[in-house]
């Protein structure tokens, strides 16, 4: 990749909580490269961290329990402005540690350079305050606009998502609008600072099939006309395909595999991504086939098993998944998996891709 | 085919205060309006729709959990919303639902053991030997380690307590099972785990589904027909194989249409209906036909007459003035 369009770089990213129980290790030794102007989903069941890497790169991780105990949440400096605090040399050249920030450094940076969308705009969205009020306050906070000419860019923003009437509606409360119209307001909030990268979390989950359509629809719009790259993350492969240029699995704190949507729906290098893909039925399959699921359940993280967080569920598990844990290697060009299947001694198995 | 129920012009009407709560102005919620179908023994059938279209209504209706404002539903034979309290008790035994949220369904200071074991409770079957005996069997078929009677619902994952939450609709041997969202809280790996039990139940307990959900790939694989409902009306019935491919009501396009596909090739070359705004308020629905206000196609006719439900052959039913 090229060196000059990267984003954001997350390297060896591990957080974890300090829970009475133990220690929850949520996100182990996270790498991930976000180049400029892309979209990149992140994939997994309930507990797999996809949500806790994006809050720790946000430095949102409530401390206590959580704590972010490695790593490094590279981002462009150019981009932030931060001259002072971009790296000298050395690979990550021009690039600022955002967990090397002070907190104050922090708040101009969320909002401003990193915005959010979030699962629910019920629980997102004050109640008591005007749509309006919530719209321009982070562009008023941020100094880059006076009230008024802030206020002008919100009414903007709501027509540009596809509100109807927006001038009138600046004046409504969350309650007044669908849940729909909700999620369409917390585009419209998080692209308001022209942000250089939005991170949406689950942001159809709460919606219904038809409104969905409609808010992806609006967010590959939206991600032609600004510049922005953006992070999708979901429970859902069948969103993801539709929108990403690049697809990471996660699965208990880690990636299982990371490939260009393309190849990871063709040729997945990881059993887990297999699975996913078979239990869940296709709208256009032709004949009504068995599902074929994952047995089991996701480990418990208290306590994740010895070796490859998945082997106790993999139909493949060899001796070494239970006892090692595999490594990221690189499978193909920008495909990596985290696979002993991979290995050239491991044997060949039917309906999986070995990618030398 | 064997009809095991049957629902005739089913209405349910619910009060509502209109300009909020302290406002005297009472208006009625047509949460069903006038919805007819059939169920034949043994066969799946899938209710689908948005939010608020009423297929949790309909389904509740069917069990007896709510009175129904009008309309007649028909179980082998008995017309369900005559009966005596009494009678009514006996016959629901043989019609159960499974909720949607395994977390909220089961409480949480009973034992699984007594959870799957109240409903012969309350039906007095067998003595307490039998009964302790039936539901170590119940805890089996659904996949469950019997030696779990006396643990707490806390202390199990959510797939875990769905399959709990279906032990105990299964505690009666009821014939018809009402299944509103079984699947939709539960994470993507352990969703093809519970549809695959279901389906094992189904074959090997001779059971009858009425599968509620918003999922139509879901609903798809696992029905056998599909009902469509928009703002308390059927719009459209077919086999789930035909309607997937020659769906005629505008609205199921558009609900076919926005289901994503596991697949970038797929998704690039798809032309999706997408549907402008959100569901009217079933306060005061659309004059004529419901969809008008959201229709791609809709015409003048469609303001002022409501479509009726036409037969298009092969069992196959649609609700427009422009279908076929």
């Amino acid at each position: 990749m090229d060196e000059n369009n990267v984003l954001m770089r997350i390297q060896g990213l591990t957080t974890n909580f300090h829970t009475y129980a133990g220690v929850v290790h949520a996100v182990d030794d996270m790498t991930l490269t976000v180049p400029k102007d892309s979209v990149v989903g992140i994939v997994g069941e309930s507990g797999s961290g996809k949500s806790v890497t994006m809050m720790s790169v946000m430095r949102l991780i409530p401390n206590p329990p959580g704590r972010i105990e490695g790593g490094h949440v590279w981002f462009d400096g150019a981009a932030l402005g931060m001259p002072d605090r971009m790296e000298k040399d050395g690979p990550n050249k021009g690039m600022v540690d955002l967990l090397s920030l002070s907190a104050e450094s922090m708040m101009k940076v969320r909002g401003r350079h990193i915005a959010m969308i979030f699962q629910d705009p019920m629980v997102s969205l004050n109640p008591v305050l005007t749509i309006g009020l919530q719209l321009t306050e982070s562009m008023v906070v941020h100094g880059l606009a006076t009230k008024e000419g802030a206020w002008k860019r919100a009414v903007d923003m709501l027509a540009l998502v596809g509100i109807p009437k927006p001038e009138e509606r600046m004046r409504d409360y969350p309650h007044q609008y669908s849940g729909g119209m909700r999620q369409r307001v917390m585009i419209a909030m998080a692209l308001s600072c022209s942000p250089e990268l939005v991170i949406a979390d689950e942001p159809t989950t709460s919606l219904d099939v038809t409104v969905q359509a409609q808010i992806l629809e609006l967010m590959k719009e939206l991600k032609a006309k600004l510049k922005s790259s953006i992070i999708i993350i979901s429970h859902d492969l069948s969103i993801v395909a539709g929108i990403a240029d690049k697809v990471v699995v996660m699965y208990a704190g880690r990636i299982l595999e990371e490939a260009d949507v393309y190849d990871l729906y063709e040729k997945p290098g990881h059993p887990y991504t297999v699975g996913l893909m078979k239990s869940v039925p296709r709208l256009d399959a032709e004949n009504r086939e068995r599902l074929v699921p994952i047995e089991g359940s996701p480990p418990d993280l208290l306590a994740p098993p010895v070796g490859c967080k998945f082997a106790p569920r993999c139909k493949y598990a060899m001796n070494i998944c239970r006892e090692q844990e595999p490594p990221l290697v690189t499978v193909g060009q920008g495909h990596r998996a985290r696979c002993f299947l991979h290995h050239p001694t491991a044997p060949a198995v039917p309906g999986f891709v070995k990618v030398e | 085919m064997d009809t095991i129920l049957k629902v005739e012009h089913l209405k349910k009407y619910f009060a509502v205060n209109v300009g909020g709560p302290f406002a005297r102005h009472k208006a009625s919620l047509k949460a069903v309006d006038d919805v007819s179908f059939e169920v034949g023994r043994g066969e799946t059938v899938g209710l689908v729709g948005e939010t608020g279209c009423g297929k949790t209504t309909v389904g509740r209706t069917i069990v007896g959990l709510y009175a129904p404002t009008a309309g007649t539903i028909t179980y082998c034979d008995e017309n369900l919303c005559a009966l005596t309290r009494e009678a009514m008790r006996k016959v629901r035994s043989k019609l159960q639902m499974i909720f949607q949220d395994p977390y909220a369904s089961l409480n949480p200071r009973m034992t699984v053991g007594s959870i799957v074991e109240e409903p012969m409770d309350i039906f007095s079957i067998g003595t307490m030997a039998e009964r302790r005996e039936r539901v170590q069997e119940l805890l089996r078929t659904v996949g469950l380690d019997p030696e779990h009677t006396n643990r707490f619902p806390h202390e199990f994952s959510g797939g875990q307590r769905q399959r709990i939450g279906i032990a105990r609709s299964l505690a009666m041997n009821p014939e018809f099972i009402v299944a509103d969202e079984p699947i939709s809280a539960l994470d993507v790996s352990i969703q093809a785990q519970i549809v695959n039990m279901l389906e094992d139940l189904q074959q090997n307990l001779g059971l009858t589904y009425l599968f509620i959900a918003h999922d139509l790939a879901m609903v798809k694989h696992i029905s056998d027909r599909v009902i469509v409902l928009y703002l308390g009306k059927i719009v459209e019935v077919d086999e789930s194989k035909d309607i997937y491919k020659h769906p005629l009501h505008p609205y199921t396009k558009a609900l076919l249409s926005a289901v994503p596909i596991p697949d970038p090739r797929v998704e690039m070359q798809r032309q999706r209906i997408v549907l402008k705004g959100d569901l009217p308020s079933p306060v005061n629905p659309p004059s004529g036909c419901h969809f008008r206000t959201r229709c791609p196609i809709a015409q003048p006719i469609c303001a002022e007459k409501q479509p009726e439900l036409r037969d298009m052959g092969s069992g196959h039913v649609v609700a427009c003035h422009f279908a076929g």
